[in-house]
């Protein structure tokens, strides 16, 4: 059972994604006709399943929801103003009851039924108590509307005569009887008086009746729900033998037949003539829907015109293992790629134009590849919905939430872990960004603040922005709280991105009290972090009065990276081109010593330290090693300095497959990766951030000692 | 002989759930994910027995019971409606149509079979 349970919550994330993406729809007014049915579809979708589970506090939270939104459906209630609002937290709600299910913890029972009360509110005379009952318990209800007579155990004469409703409807005489027959003795006579002349026009009509004598343990009732199906399109009389002959301690016990001996058809002669039309069931078609693989219903679909685009969902480990060997392509590709070159072949070979056909196909196969792990924002996006709304609520702030570029496809790992970030920034944004109502409207501002969360690509990257329209960042209480935390000198002169970059600093908090919202110990030094962790970068641009925008910088993919292939004293190391601003040959007026073995270099009126990879990854280059031949990557840190890192020169430019160090080697400072060349060496990937923050002893601090709080 | 039923519903899970019920009871299970994959697995594979949602997107049960049984075709396969609706008007409707029977969810294993056993005559 446990894998249909995984599936039926695997199902719940789509249809729950599904009825935000409805709700949001509807509550921007973007909504059409079929909005609301999906909403209600998909509420009652995940209703169907969780009774299936027995989650009944799900099921009737449910089903309250579903309710409210049949009469939005039918045009009963209009879904705007109050309501909407309840619909929306409704829909959270919901997304909690199925969380908690999951997990298997325990609901907060009062806050459910207090959203029930609410939703109930809106549905006024609106009575449904019998459905309430219906699915919440038993199994199969039987709609038996006339309970027959007394349960009284002995022998039954039972009068059926079929209208031609019940042979259309599928019924079978046949099979009625067989259920009978299952209950006990029986003796059936067929009653053929009305049969019409069969060269008549009207031989389609019913003509056939039967009169069965069953004596049974079973009762009445249970008789009774043998017919349960053709109540009405039928006559049928079930009448109790006054007689009972075998009237016995026998209570009535459960009628459920089990499998039916084949060949033991009751003796009713003509039971082939009432057959309608021959237009019975091919059997034929049997073999081949008795495929048992699970896999035929989601594969071979023709959905053709109808519905949405076909899927496939496959497990994600078969999607790794393909990335995984799509990056051995690749590597061995390179591989390929060196040898021809070492072989020393003449340029105008065929082979290597063949060489870079394969290139363009390995190319080809890996972005296939990547694609396949790409999803829409959309569904975490969506999410945030949710967080401006709870972000609001306790921050007694009005918000609306604006997003641009849903569509756009990232990395679905990525999505996974953007998740907790973007939940901080979007109640950061709120709690800190966004200003009271009636301070807006001092100001001159719509009192609804707007909260605008945008993805889209750019160069190779996925950005993720995160604005706000509200007061911006605070600059000089913000300097302030850094003195006060010591986190800087009290008299240190930072520019305003400086200052603003102080924000992402560890130990960093400006909310005065600590609120429930953004004030839970992490700040945006946490966000940042994971960014960074994600290969990401973020950045911040605020204007006072106007609002803040953060700004991630996102990798399409987790697998790969566009690297430069440098070369560190004799080792061959990469550098993920992202982090990497410009690449300077310096001349040597450009760089500058400072202080006993520091150097930093010059460049467009600032500086800008140096810092020698070779030496600092603890290479021996012995005493000849001068700046001037090396080559300097500008490159952009944590905080947005700018650290030049030097290199012995750079050999190439390449998408290199990210292999992990840290399952065998742990975290190695410095080295965020390593990955395999074309010759089949391994190389490092330089983690630019955690050089240049261990490469402490040379700071901007003796060019500019304003910049002493970098310390 | 193997009754094959074909089970059409749009959650996934209640999919799931009748295909293990019903093959665990020897049935041969093929779903549908909505009304119109429904009656086109239906022309195609001629099941024995049908058991259908009625809240589904682009065809909904009704649409389903009245396609298989338009035009006076296919009277003999019993159609059952799996649904947690109740209503006494949806069950006439259906019946209007031309619903074999109508099973309110969550059904139970036995139950259901025994249903399914009873429709078909096996």
């Amino acid at each position: 059972m446990s894998t249909i349970r995984d599936t039926f919550f695997d199902e719940c994330e789509d249809l729950l994604e599904a009825m935000a993406e409805g709700l949001a729809a509807m509550s921007d007014g973007t909504a059409d006709g079929e909005t609301v049915n999906a909403v209600f579809r998909a509420v009652h979708s995940i209703k169907g399943g969780a009774g299936a589970f027995k989650l009944e506090l799900l099921v009737s939270f449910a089903h309250t929801f579903e309710t409210v939104l049949d009469q939005v459906r039918s045009g009963f209630l209009t879904a705007e103003g109050e309501l909407m609002k309840v619909l929306e937290r409704s829909g959270d709600m919901l997304g909690d009851l199925v969380a908690s299910a999951r997990d298997e913890e325990e609901a907060d029972e009062a806050a459910v039924a207090a959203a029930c009360e609410t939703l109930e509110a809106f549905l006024g005379e609106v009575e449904d108590e019998e459905e309430e009952t219906d699915f919440v318990f038993s199994a199969v209800t039987i709609d038996l509307d006339d309970a027959p007579e007394a349960p009284k155990e002995g022998s039954f004469r039972i009068l059926f005569a079929p209208k031609a409703d019940l042979y259309a409807n599928g019924h079978e005489p046949l099979a009625l009887l067989r259920a009978l027959k299952e209950m006990g003795e029986i003796e059936v006579t067929a009653g053929w008086d009305a049969l019409p002349d069969p060269a008549g026009p009207d031989w389609d009509q019913p003509a056939l009746t039967w009169t069965v004598q069953l004596t049974t343990t079973a009762d009445a009732d249970e008789i009774a729900s043998v017919f349960e199906f053709v109540e009405g399109l039928c006559d049928l009389q079930i009448e109790a033998d006054s007689d009972a002959p075998e009237a016995s301690a026998a209570q009535p016990e459960e009628a459920a037949p089990g499998p039916v001996a084949a060949g033991s058809a009751p003796e009713a002669p003509p039971v082939e003539s009432p057959a309608p039309p021959p237009s019975a069931p091919a059997p034929a078609a049997t073999a081949e829907s008795a495929k048992p693989d699970s896999k035929s219903s989601e594969s071979k679909a023709p959905q053709a015109a109808s519905g949405p685009r076909a899927t496939l969902r496959v497990d994600l480990d078969r999607v790794d293992r393909l990335i995984n060997t799509v990056g051995e392509l690749i590597i061995n590709q390179a591989m390929i790629a060196q040898r021809l070159k070492e072989a020393d072949l003449p340029p105008n070979a065929d082979l290597m134009g063949d060489l870079d056909d394969y290139k363009i196909l390995a190319r080809d196969i890996q972005e296939g590849v990547m694609a396949i792990r790409a999803q829409p924002v959309k569904p975490l996006f969506q999410r945030m919905s949710r967080i401006v709304r709870e972000a609001s609520d306790a921050t007694g702030k009005e918000v609306r939430l604006v997003t641009e570029g849903e569509n756009t496809e990232v990395d679905k790992t990525l999505i996974e872990r953007l998740s907790d970030p973007l939940t901080h920034m979007i109640r950061n944004a709120i709690d800190h960004g966004i200003e009271k109502p009636q301070k807006r409207i001092e100001a001159g501002k719509d009192p609804v603040g707007t909260v605008r969360l945008a993805a889209f690509h750019r160069s190779g990257n996925v950005l993720i922005e995160i604005g706000d329209d509200g007061a911006g960042v605070n600059r000089p209480r913000v300097k302030q709280i850094a003195i006060d935390k010591n986190l800087i000198p009290a008299d240190a002169e930072l520019t305003e991105t400086e200052i603003d970059n102080l924000l992402f600093r560890p130990g960093f908090s400006t909310a005065a009290e600590v609120t429930n919202l953004s004030g839970r110990g992490v700040g945006m030094d946490v966000v940042k972090t994971a960014i960074n962790q994600l290969g990401g970068r973020i950045s911040i641009a605020s204007k006072p009065g106007e609002g803040s925008v953060f700004s991630c910088a996102m990798p399409l993919t987790l697998a790969v990276l566009d690297g430069m292939v440098v070369t560190v004293g004799t080792q061959t190391m990469v550098v993920p081109i992202a982090s990497v601003l410009e690449t300077i040959r310096p001349r040597p007026e450009e760089i500058h010593k400072v202080g006993v073995s520091g150097q930093v270099l010059s460049i467009r009126g600032t500086y800008v330290p140096i810092i020698d990879l070779a030496v600092s990854l603890g290479h021996d280059c012995g005493r000849d090693r001068h700046l001037r031949d090396l080559v300097l990557l500008l490159v952009q840190t944590e905080g947005h300095e700018q650290v030049a890192l030097a290199v012995d020169h750079i050999s190439d430019q390449r998408q290199v497959v990210i292999k992990s160090l840290q399952g065998n080697y742990g975290a190695i400072e410095g080295i965020s990766a390593a990955t395999i060349l074309g010759d089949g060496k391994i190389a490092l990937i330089i983690d630019t951030d955690a050089v240049a923050a261990s490469a402490g002893p040379f700071r901007l601090s003796d060019a500019r000692p304003t910049e002493e709080l970098f310390e | 002989m193997t009754i094959s039923v074909l089970a059409i519903d749009d959650s996934r899970t209640i999919r799931e759930l009748l295909r293990q019920c019903l093959e665990g009871a020897g049935f041969a299970v093929e779903t549908a994910e909505d009304g119109v994959d429904g009656v086109d697995r239906f022309n195609g594979s001629s099941p024995d027995v049908v058991i259908t949602d009625i809240n589904m997107p682009n065809m909904d049960g009704f649409g389903v019971i009245e396609s298989i049984r338009g035009g006076g075709r296919n009277r003999t396969v019993p159609i059952l409606v799996l649904t947690t609706e109740s209503a006494a008007d949806l069950k006439t409707r259906a019946r209007e149509s031309g619903a074999t029977g109508w099973i309110v969810k969550p059904f139970d294993d036995q139950s259901l079979i025994s249903v399914l056993r009873r429709v078909t005559g096996a």
